[in-house]
């Protein structure tokens, strides 16, 4: 289990090199989140809270760990200034069977949204405007 | 003496990312209402708590959890990580 908050752009070809290589591990998934320039977003910034961040992200991860027959996973994420088409964050996981790697990495995700302290800030035509929590990133939380 | 700490719009309103704080408060609530009588800047930031979120010694709290040996607290909207 690997956790990583950053302000460096990462790169996948690195960051997946070994990755799950121990263990009988049949499949790898991963989710790549990029910024996107939806409403002429011309840039973001991502604020988060340093003595928080990696330990909360590090108990979304070892539930993962726990509830899913995982032998490795990855989360990394972003903070500080980002441009349309950065790579904000990463999750992989590594199981034997593609169900359990492809779920925990959603639960990874719907866990990362809404429980690990950041804060994205946008900038487009109109000005800066903090990004709202959404109701339905709070109620995929159920599901798990 | 407990330090608070404020992000996203919670920081832009109070002016400050953090700061000591004197208080004999027995909950992040009754903490709540002693910053709220400070003054308007806070008055503001917490005027609607169902909009905030926090965390006692960085790990998410509710309003009704308690102050006692605590160090550091932190008031901020819900996140928006991934």
């Amino acid at each position: 289990m690997r956790v990583r908050v950053q302000s460096e752009p990462f790169d996948l070809g690195v960051e997946l090199a070994g990755f799950g290589a121990e263990g009988d591990v049949g499949a790898q998934v991963t989710f790549t989140g990029i910024v996107r320039a939806t409403g002429g977003l011309t840039r973001m910034e991502i604020e988060h809270y340093p003595g928080m961040t990696v330990k909360a992200i590090e108990k979304i991860a070892a539930e993962a760990m726990s509830r899913w027959a995982l032998d490795d996973c990855l989360v990394i994420h972003r903070y500080g200034p980002l441009v349309p088409g950065d790579r904000i964050m990463m999750v992989a996981t590594a199981s034997r069977h593609r169900a359990a790697a492809f779920e925990a990495a959603e639960f990874l995700m719907d866990y990362l949204k809404s429980r690990a302290p950041f804060w994205k800030k946008e900038y487009g035509p109109d000005g800066a405007e903090w990004v709202a929590a959404k109701d339905e990133d709070e109620d995929a939380l159920s599901r798990w | 003496m407990l330090d608070v700490l404020y992000f996203a719009w919670v920081r832009e309103r109070i002016g400050e990312p953090r700061e000591r704080v004197e208080t004999g408060a027995a909950t992040v609530a009754d903490l709540v209402d002693e910053l709220r009588a400070r003054e308007d800047r806070y008055a503001l930031a917490f005027s609607d708590l169902s909009a905030l979120r926090v965390a006692v010694d960085q790990e998410l709290a509710e309003w009704d959890s308690p102050l006692q040996g605590v160090r550091e607290v932190a008031f901020f909207p819900p996140m928006t990580g991934g």
